[in-house]
């Protein structure tokens, strides 16, 4: 690769589009740029498919669109798709071997809205099988390996999960930005551990249609990219109204990207008691301290706040994401795509099928949902979490009625672990990543993570902002002040080509 | 509350998936684990609460009843592994 390719990929986003624009590269030139970038990156493990003969046309055409007068909003843009995201004609796997080799013939409506705006696909990322994992170690294709290392290591560090491909090809500038999905924190934990920013927009911002369904009541569809006002560009390519989503609400899209810079003068910065838990590391709470300290200076009231139900947040989930997940994965059965692994008869032909098909976290997820659905069970486990999560979306209420306008919390507990460290002797241990998120994912709200800092080993380290429901845009303020507020943090080291 | 290892044998057959003898005692432990982690809730007084049905209050939208889609046929078996004439083929059902 040139130097001026290279140099091509370190853009931002949003330099990236108004240089087209200006016509100072073109989008072949950025293409061809990200596609070189790629081909030195597999050690990263990033993407399951790419797609660079796709790219080129693509590019090609929105070209023609730029020199037409006709370009979109992100005309040109290459981007990354994780590949829990149906595209026509591409395979589209969830990183499960249940589903290798299926090839949809349709679109979803968010990748759909990104190639209207003019969006360039580079390939599909690798995630956590059917989104379920916080180290994406849980992959059928293997894991993905973090382009960051701690200081003076060459051990492989995990990017997060469940969006560890988009987090990881983001991070390493194979792409300016990538699709991701977040059901508990796979969003917002992999831009944490990754120095990127990922936005798990409102219930309902973004269609769910086309995206492989893992607990449909939590699912939901943003961006990660490299800055807040990149992923602002993004989420509102990404988001609005979709007929074959009945969840899906219309609403009309903010222009996102003109907020950015609103600051938070006079907004009121609530801090929840409840995320202040023992055993957390000092670095986490001395960010989070940091935190508080960049809203005070740049205008806004910081409130103490308390949020009751939140230490009951991780356990509801796990009862109400396996529920819905036993329900949803039902589907793959061996008969209309996917894996088929034959059988003395139709059930021992769907046992076998399942059986090689799922990986050891999906199947564990699919027992304990069908385990609290079954006769007997159902009001006890599934009924009664659902109930916690109206406390604990009442909880949420009860502070915004009383004019908190953002909460600020830190994204993780901890900084990246090592590849293999975590979850093999008792899943909850992974679990446990999700402890700061998943909160906002059970109510049903916006929640940003934003690079602040860097741990004591040199990884990257995040802070979460809350919002209410539809109120992507103060979250897009509070993180840009975030942003602006932290010490810069430079890439990571390409150790890989 | 746990699982002992008839429930685990059962719950996998409702899920339609085989596991060996071999992997019952893992299983079990893996399925007590979050049985066990998730037993705070029971600790919770929900006394009066509604669970939650709807993420948004949102009223549910409906469609007109009419055809919006179909005559792909094509597309619709094009990824079955097994398929023929449109139809997808199983494993013999009725005797």
């Amino acid at each position: 690769m040139n130097n001026s390719m290279a140099s091509l990929t370190e853009l931002s986003l949003a330099a990236a589009r108004d240089g087209l624009r200006k016509k100072k590269f073109s989008a072949v030139e950025l293409a061809q740029a990200h596609i070189a970038a790629i081909e030195k990156a597999r050690a990263l493990n990033a993407f399951i498919v790419e797609t660079p003969e796709k790219a080129l046309a693509m590019a090609r055409q929105s070209d023609t669109r730029i020199i037409a007068g006709e370009a979109g909003p992100l005309e040109g843009i290459p981007l990354g798709i994780k590949d829990l995201y149906c595209t026509e004609g591409v395979p589209t796997t969830a990183a499960s071997r249940i589903l290798e080799g299926f090839v949809p013939p349709y679109e979803s409506s968010v990748t759909a809205n990104l190639w209207r705006d003019g969006a360039v696909m580079l390939g599909k990322l690798n995630l956590d099988e059917f989104a379920m994992g916080s180290s994406n170690e849980t992959s059928y294709f293997g894991p993905v390996i973090s382009p960051w290392r701690r200081r003076g290591s060459a051990s492989p560090i995990v990017p997060g999960g469940s969006s560890g491909g988009s987090a990881a090809a983001v991070a390493a500038r194979l792409c300016y930005g990538a699709t991701a999905s977040d059901t508990g924190g796979s969003i917002r934990q992999p831009a944490a551990f990754t120095g990127t920013v990922g936005i798990k927009p409102t219930y309902g911002r973004c269609s769910r249609w086309g995206m492989v369904a893992f607990a449909s009541s939590l699912d939901q569809a943003g961006p990660i990219a490299r800055s807040v006002r990149d992923a602002a560009i993004m989420l509102r390519s990404m988001a609005g109204h979709d007929p074959k989503d009945t969840t899906s609400v219309d609403l009309p899209v903010p222009d996102f990207e003109a907020v950015v810079e609103h600051g938070v003068k006079g907004l009121k910065i609530g801090i929840p008691k409840e995320y202040r838990r023992d055993g957390m590391p000092a670095e986490i709470e001395n960010l989070w301290a940091q935190g508080i300290a960049w809203m005070k200076d740049a205008g806004a009231a910081v409130v103490d706040i308390s949020l009751p139900h939140t230490r009951y947040a991780l356990p509801a989930y796990y009862i109400v994401a396996p529920a819905e997940a036993s329900s949803n994965l039902a589907r793959y059965d061996g008969v209309r795509y996917g894996l088929r692994v034959p059988g003395k008869d139709i059930v021992d032909m769907y046992e076998n099928t399942r059986a090689a098909g799922f990986g050891k976290e999906v199947r564990r997820r699919i027992l304990i949902g069908t385990y609290v659905l079954s006769a007997g069970y159902y009001d006890a486990y599934y009924v009664r979490a659902q109930k916690i999560r109206t406390l604990i979306k009442q909880d949420f209420e009860a502070a915004f009625a009383d004019g908190i306008d953002a909460i600020l919390t830190p994204a993780t507990p901890s900084s990246a672990f090592g590849l293999g460290e975590k979850g093999s002797a008792d899943p909850v241990e992974m679990y446990l990543n999700d402890i700061f998120t998943v909160t906002v994912n059970m109510a049903g709200l916006p929640g940003i993570a934003v690079p602040a800092g860097l741990s004591s080993d040199g990884l990257p380290l995040g802070l979460q902002v809350i919002g209410r429901a539809f109120d992507e845009e103060t979250l897009f303020s509070v993180g840009y002040v975030i942003e602006q507020s932290a010490p810069p943090i430079p890439p990571p080291d390409n150790w890989w080509p | 509350m746990s699982v002992n290892q008839a429930t685990v044998r059962r719950i996998a057959h409702l899920a339609r998936i085989k596991v060996s003898d071999a992997e019952v005692p893992h299983l079990q432990s893996e399925l007590n684990a979050i049985l066990a982690f998730v037993e705070e809730l029971s600790s919770v007084n929900v006394e009066g609460v509604q669970p939650m049905t709807s993420v948004q209050p949102m009223p549910m939208k409906k469609r007109e009843d009419n055809v919006t889609d179909g005559g792909i046929p094509d597309a619709i078996v094009a990824n079955a592994p097994a398929s023929d004439d449109h139809y997808f083929i199983v494993p013999k059902v009725v005797e």
